[in-house]
């Protein structure tokens, strides 16, 4: 349909999402200098403009400066066929959504994994048709749900290799396969579905910890090989590449080898999934973001909670979706990133590079409803 | 209901060990009747798994082996049994409490209420956290839970967590009365679960509630707290 055609009513939506996502980004100074131009703006209304406009609080410095990039991401989704359960499904469409109405578009989308609950060629096939009426490029990660079910056969067939690094503007991606387990399932005669739903279950002890392994070691050593020590770093991780709580695998068993590869850079952001929760660490120089999940949200772990990390309110059992999401992250000229993320029911939060490296300057706002 | 792996273990073993004694005394055995061709029959304590013998065990490791083989037909035939080391296998029960202090002291004269055994306080022990691990079976089951669309408990709440059950009861303006924990479990049944609500005295709903508290040992009470 063409523009002229839109309603009012839309064009009203439209506008006030480009607004109140050209707030994310925004500290309060920031915000002063917005105010200051909506009271201008509205001031000097010309004709053609409705006085509930948002227009004139369109703002300059929503995006990072100007080498800056912003890239979106969606993250474990959990999906089973539809026709078992369609609210999974839902997550990941209204996800595609937000990501589609960015304006401008985003860089690219990385998927943080999991697209799957069980592994199965069903629920890898819907993610993937899913995912391709994303406008952006997507930048696909696995996760365990993806994996464990034939061992990633079916995930590279549709995506390609787990391992892979690429280029953008400046930065050094890297895609690490950090869900490996050890073997528990041939001793005990398990089938491939019982150990997919062993690991699929996030207390289950019946299984081993995740680690990047031996040959994701030597190929991210020998990929980094080439890459000068300048060069912004930025790795994405399905499990966070630190250890937080072994229990619930909010955990990497080598992550201390994978941070030796990663401490020369001299700017390294890691983000990662499957802690479906708001989540803030930084060792020595490493970065790391959390993302949000588009399925449930995961409580926090009782022990091991990085100091940093500023929590969300505990999600709302009345308010379908509460606590999940998707975001951001916007990369400075510096190759430092921020991380925005879009909770769907409440506003959004970002956590800044400058807040991740301080621990004090652009403080998120602190939450009262923690959960217990 | 399930039958008990440990009981019917005993039994077995207690009854080879029993054949060596009747056999000497020529008395027939209960539970075992001279099949046809001179064969004599054992039954297991189930009265349905037997085992044909020509010959009768002559010694301990005889009815040993004999006892071995009836169970290893028995485990066969019943491959849920194992459910309790599944369940320890997979998921953290928090022990029950320790009431080994009641017998402590010693036994109580003049009276039965106090007169505790350690089989007693085994017992108490042993059923209790039964019936947690039940719950821990069923929370993390979607199928038992009745679920719709695949969904379990654990899917929001690994090892419980963010249940809170010492918080009830407490209003909740949501349902516009006070919710027990029950109240709130039937609740995410029937909208996050997309399940059937559970009766009150349900045993899956019981199983639950005894997981849940589980779980939470050591708490202090604290209802009405949001």
């Amino acid at each position: 349909m063409s523009r002229k055609h839109t309603s009012v009513e839309t064009r009203y939506m439209e506008e006030r999402e480009q607004t109140l996502r050209g707030l994310e980004g925004l500290s309060r100074r920031g915000f002063l200098k917005v105010s200051a131009a909506a009271a201008a703006g509205a001031a000097t209304l010309v004709g053609g403009m409705s006085r509930h406009s948002f227009l004139p609080v369109r703002i300059a410095g929503a995006q990072p400066g100007d080498k800056g990039f912003r890239f979106a991401y969606i993250s474990d989704s959990h999906l089973y066929e539809e026709k078992v359960n369609d609210r999974f499904v839902r997550g990941l469409l209204r996800a595609v959504d937000d990501v589609n109405r960015m304006d401008p578009q985003p860089d690219f989308v990385l998927y943080g994994g999991d697209l799957a609950q069980l592994g199965q060629a069903s629920e890898l096939q819907l993610g993937q048709q899913i995912l391709k009426t994303l406008k952006a490029p997507l930048k696909m990660m696995v996760g365990e749900h993806d994996w464990f079910l034939d061992l990633g056969d079916k995930w590279r067939e549709l995506f390609g290799p787990e391992l892979y690094s690429f280029d953008h503007k400046g930065v050094h991606f890297v895609t690490l396969m950090s869900v490996v387990e050890k073997d528990f399932w041939t001793e005990r005669k398990l089938t491939p579905m019982e150990r997919m739903k062993t690991v699929a279950g996030l207390d289950n002890g019946a299984q081993r910890s995740f680690e990047v392994g031996e040959a994701g070691r030597k190929w991210l050593a020998d990929d980094l090989a080439k890459v000068p020590k300048s060069t912004p770093l930025v790795v994405f991780s399905h499990s966070p590449l630190y250890k937080l709580y072994k229990k619930w695998n909010f955990w990497t068993d080598d992550a201390e080898p994978v941070q030796a590869l990663l401490k020369p850079f001299q700017r390294v952001t890691v983000i990662h999934g499957h802690t479906h929760q708001i989540l803030t660490n930084r060792i020595g120089n490493i970065h790391f973001h959390g993302m949000l999940s588009t399925a449930w949200p995961w409580p926090y772990a009782p022990e091991g909670l990085p100091e940093l990390t500023i929590q969300m309110d505990r999600p709302d059992p009345f308010n379908p979706s509460d606590g999940c999401g998707d975001g951001s992250f916007d990369v400075h000229p510096d190759g430092l990133v921020d991380s925005i993320y879009r909770l769907w029911n409440r506003n959004p939060v970002s956590v800044k590079a400058s807040y991740v490296a301080t621990g004090k300057t652009d403080r998120p706002p602190t939450n009262s409803r923690r959960g217990y | 209901m399930r039958t008990r792996l440990l009981f019917a273990c005993v039994c077995a073993m207690t009854f080879a060990c029993n054949q060596k004694e009747r056999a000497e005394k020529r008395e027939p055995a209960p539970g075992s009747a001279p099949a046809a061709g001179g064969a004599t029959e054992v039954k297991l304590c189930d009265n349905h798994t037997t085992v044909a013998l020509t010959e009768l065990p002559k010694d301990r490791g005889g009815g040993q082996a004999v006892a071995d083989q009836l169970m290893a037909q028995w485990r066969q035939q019943h491959p849920d049994q194992e459910w309790e080391t599944a369940v320890r296998r997979s998921w953290t029960i928090k022990p029950p409490a320790d009431n080994a202090s009641v017998i402590a002291g010693g036994q109580r004269e003049g009276q039965t209420y106090g007169r505790y055994t350690q089989l007693d306080v085994t017992t108490w022990a042993r059923e209790s956290e039964r019936a947690a691990m039940e719950g821990a079976r069923v929370f993390h089951d979607g199928d038992e839970l009745g679920s719709t669309i695949a969904v379990s408990c654990d899917m929001c709440h690994p090892d419980a967590a963010n249940t809170h059950p010492e918080t009830y009861p407490k209003f909740q303006v949501q349902m516009g009365r006070v919710a027990l924990l029950r109240d709130m479990i039937n609740w995410c049944l029937e909208h996050p679960v997309r399940a059937k609500p559970m009766a009150a005295d349900d045993p899956r709903m019981r199983a639950m509630e005894a997981y849940i508290l589980a779980q939470r040992a050591g708490t202090a009470l604290a209802y009405g707290k949001h």
